[in-house]
């Protein structure tokens, strides 16, 4: 019944199913906005990195990297790193398009792949319509830009108490992609552990401490997630 | 300029990053240390990003300590994304009241 339903009422059904999306999105980017101000962006600069990116650590990462002059192959790597985990669901997401789906979709499709629009297209039972998608990608990503530039815009009135309040909302939401299955899932609760401390280490520790955030994720990223590829390899399910 | 640049540079580099695997990839992933290391890669990122940056993110390390512990509470009964960032904000919004 559902695969009868017509590119435009899939598209409909997306904007609707991505308002707390947007909602969310607003809070967090706002946040995003907040930070860029303080590392020297406009308001132009951050919503074409946020129209551009779409992407909450990716652009977390991104305007440190422009704060802290960055050379081209340090953004190139880190980028890659921070947003890796994006490959996965698109691989996932790809699998979901059925076969008679235009590849210029595919071509879309990879604009819309975040942690959030991938869980709710994810959620489609059977095979995923495009134009669903687009819809909830419209409605998030109009919200994300905005908070963006009202984050820049309105950053230095808001009072530090609520700016620095706003600040944490990053962290939040990363707390919320990481602890859920960390409690189902003890090994990845040593992994979140183990990198948190690691991560400390490498800013207390006087040289570790030389090395830029973004290629403390890097190294960091690539060393822990490979011990335990090696340690506990998934279950390849067919 | 440069900001401009750096800007397009990170916006290629991350849509290349989501289109490869929809282009280049017609089947599910069979190496299983490289589907592993995929597995694991955002929760050592997220976990490397979040920790010990949270203690800086306010103008109080011990408000940003107890945002910490909040929000893995939060995320770890309700699992709810904008419950634990609200959750946060207001713990950092509360310790700035004294």
């Amino acid at each position: 019944m559902e695969n009868k339903k017509s590119s435009l009422s899939w598209f409909l059904l997306g904007l609707k199913n991505g308002i707390p999306i947007c909602l969310g999105y607003f809070a967090v980017s706002f946040a995003l906005g907040i930070a860029a101000r303080n590392t020297g962006l406009n308001a132009m600069q951050s919503f074409l990195m946020s129209a551009t990116m779409v992407a909450s650590a990716g652009e977390f990462a991104a305007i440190s990297l422009i704060g802290s002059s960055a050379g081209i192959l340090e953004m190139i790597g880190t980028t890659f790193i921070v947003n890796m985990r994006y490959m996965l669901m698109s691989m996932s997401m790809s699998q979901k398009l059925s076969e008679d789906t235009k590849p210029a979709h595919r071509f879309f499709l990879s604009y819309c792949v975040t942690d959030e629009i991938f869980g709710l297209s994810s959620a489609v039972t059977g095979k995923l319509c495009p134009f669903y998608t687009y819809g909830i990608t419209l409605i998030s990503v109009s919200g994300w830009c905005l908070g963006t530039v009202l984050g820049v815009m309105l950053g230095n009135i808001l009072p530090p108490v609520i700016s620095g309040a706003m600040g944490v909302a990053m962290y939040g939401m990363f707390l919320a992609i990481i602890i859920p299955p960390s409690r189902k899932n003890h090994f990845i609760l040593a992994l979140v552990v183990l990198s948190m401390a690691a991560s400390a280490l490498f800013a207390c520790v006087p040289i570790l401490s030389k090395i830029s955030s973004g290629f403390r994720v890097i190294i960091l990223t690539v060393l822990i997630a490979g011990i335990a590829s090696i340690i506990k390899p998934v279950r390849v399910e067919e | 300029m440069k900001i401009y640049l750096s800007i397009a540079i990170m916006a290629l580099t991350v849509y290349a990053v989501r289109l490869f695997p929809f282009l280049l990839l017609r089947r599910p992933v069979r190496n299983r240390f490289f589907k592993s290391f995929l597995y694991y890669v955002p929760y050592v990122t997220l976990a490397v990003m979040t920790f010990p940056a949270i203690l800086g993110a306010t103008s109080n390390p011990l408000a940003g300590a107890i945002a910490l512990a909040a929000g893995v509470a939060t995320a770890w009964f309700s699992g709810n994304l904008f419950l634990t960032a609200i959750i946060c904000c207001m713990v950092v919004f509360i310790a700035g009241l004294f």
